[in-house]
């Protein structure tokens, strides 16, 4: 157990260090408050609180596509990942301590955002919504996690950057982070959002925070991601292990 | 018989349709030594690698401290050295030598560590930032910071100014003075003879010879002689032979007495050359001639 904080402590700080990786997790979700929610919704309780949990999702989907992506392919191109296998640990704390790095990460990304929507506009929870929103979040971004590692494990980093860019700007969008509450979607996205994880992610934070009623389709979309980026990590990382330290 | 730390027995190691290692039997006893020696590609870092736990091997069996390299606790034990360029940039020396220390339950003092290998002075920088050099010094240092009883180096001095690779050869003559077990790998003639009591050569994942220091030494004194000549004169003393177009490459253990024979033989030859041989080569002609057996 030390071994895994050992391990999360260290690549927390590596990733630390280099603060633009954590602030374009942060900013651009943050940014997107400012210009989009701040001005156009602020006022409207029910509406603010909508566009938040998206952005909340958003900031989530970002820290993870990026951190789990980049990091993963970045790592496997470095001489000191098989340095890491002569310790005397098994794989598990490098793992652990990768999951428990993003998810510090994912809470500096959200700061910003429950910041500006505290402030700024009339957006608001119970403590209990607060609670139970976050927890909604954790599990939310559960697809996020798991598709990160594919990226990672599957791809180069020069591909796996462009992957995560890629596959990031469309799920946002297509997910209906970007266009407010869900009634006001324009209807092509009204169309495609259910199928996107995106949705999914955002419908379970709604539900915790305001009077909102998730759709079957997308909670079962929501579960078909885990299950099939669950499946296409696994297999990534198997085939990795295997090619480099069969 | 003194305890053995590190084994491999008929090991064989294939990449695809490679053979990196073929059939390799090879003790690392306590206390020792070794110097691995042979050009690029020969299978040193393979072997290396086995013992780390980094691969296993397609056929035979590899021991570790008396167990397999694949179990963690085994390799509580041992010590080795990343490659430099993959250092993790962002952390700071001392905070790369803690984390390295994590791992093992009776890692040395850090202070201690840093000091032996003059990287006191860095504990605050950035990995980043430091020199080529500087880098080498501390993925050499990483090596003894579980206080291993077994030690892999891989070419631990490349890179290094002549200063900085004595006092890196001192290190490794203190950690072996006290105790310590040593693997070294390189394709440095000069650092495994600073070094080594025990050579071994791999060429072509095969042992080719495993001796000691001092026979090696003996081999080393070989010299090639080269000459034009219509066809290969019988002479004393030749223990290689190799042609190259016209020219025909005699190796020897004395190559005046060589060139004496050829001059009374009256053979007309020409373009005499006679140049020390690497110990590389040496042995690759040598036993590619009169297998030993590995």
């Amino acid at each position: 157990m030390s071994l895994v904080l050992t391990h999360a402590r260290y690549q927390f700080l590596e990733t630390i260090r280099v603060p633009i990786s954590v602030i374009g997790s942060s900013v651009f979700p943050a940014l997107a408050m400012l210009f989009f929610v701040v001005p156009f919704t602020g006022d409207d309780a029910v509406a603010a609180t909508y566009a938040t949990g998206a952005m909340l999702v958003f900031a989530v989907m970002s820290a993870c596509l990026f951190t789990y992506g980049i990091g993963v392919a970045e790592d496997r191109a470095q001489p000191w990942d098989p340095y890491l296998r002569t310790l005397p640990a098994g794989p598990l704390p490098r793992f652990t301590g990768r999951i428990l790095t993003v998810m510090g990460i994912m809470t500096i990304a959200i700061i910003p955002v429950l910041l500006i929507a505290a402030f700024l506009t009339k957006a608001t929870v119970t403590p209990l919504q607060l609670l139970l929103g976050l927890a909604a979040l954790l599990l939310g971004s559960l697809p996020f996690t798991l598709m990160g590692l594919f990226i990672g494990y599957a791809l180069p980093s020069k591909a796996a950057i462009v992957v995560a860019q890629v596959v990031f700007f469309p799920m946002a969008v297509g997910g209906g982070l970007l266009t407010g509450p869900p009634s006001t979607a324009p209807g092509f996205i009204k169309a495609i959002a259910p199928y996107l994880p995106t949705r999914g992610a955002v419908e379970l934070v709604w539900a915790a925070t305001t009077d909102f009623s998730p759709a079957l389709l997308s909670l079962a979309m929501l579960t078909l991601w885990v299950v099939v980026f669950g499946g296409l990590a696994v297999w990534a990382y198997r085939r990795d292990e295997g090619r480099r330290f069969s | 018989m003194t305890e053995i730390l590190a084994r491999t027995v008929e090991v064989t190691r294939t990449y695809g349709s490679v053979t990196a290692l073929d059939r390799v039997s090879l003790d690392i006893h306590a206390g020792e030594l070794v110097g691995l020696l042979g050009p690029n590609g020969a299978g040193k870092s393979t072997l290396v690698n086995l013992f780390a736990g980094l691969r296993r091997p397609t056929s035979g069996t590899v021991e570790l401290l008396g167990g397999s390299p694949l179990d963690p606790a085994r390799r509580r034990g041992i010590g080795v050295t990343p490659q430099e360029t993959g250092l993790p940039p962002a952390l700071r020396v001392g905070e790369c030598v803690d984390f390295v220390r994590a791992h093992f339950p009776g890692a040395v003092d850090r202070g201690e560590l840093l000091d032996r290998f003059g990287l006191a002075d860095l504990v605050k920088r950035q990995i980043g930032g430091l020199s080529g050099g500087q880098k080498r010094r501390l993925a050499v240092a990483l090596a003894f910071a579980g206080n291993p009883r077994l030690v892999f180096l891989d070419e631990p001095t490349t890179g290094l100014d002549v200063e900085a690779r004595h006092a890196l050869w001192d290190a490794v003559r203190d950690f072996h003075a006290a105790g310590g077990t040593v693997v070294l790998t390189s394709h440095y003639l000069e650092e495994i003879e600073a070094l080594a009591k025990r050579v071994v050569v791999i060429g072509e994942g095969r042992v080719l010879t495993d001796d000691t220091m001092e026979a090696v030494r003996g081999l080393v004194g070989v010299h090639r002689v080269t000459v034009t000549v219509p066809e290969t004169p019988d002479l004393p003393g030749v223990i290689g032979v190799e042609r190259e177009g016209d020219r025909t490459h005699l190796l020897t253990a004395d190559a005046d007495a060589l060139v004496r024979e050829l001059v009374l033989t009256g053979v007309p030859f020409s373009g005499l050359e006679v140049r020390p041989t690497s110990l590389e080569e040496a042995f690759l002609v040598i036993t590619g001639r009169e297998p030993q057996p590995a």
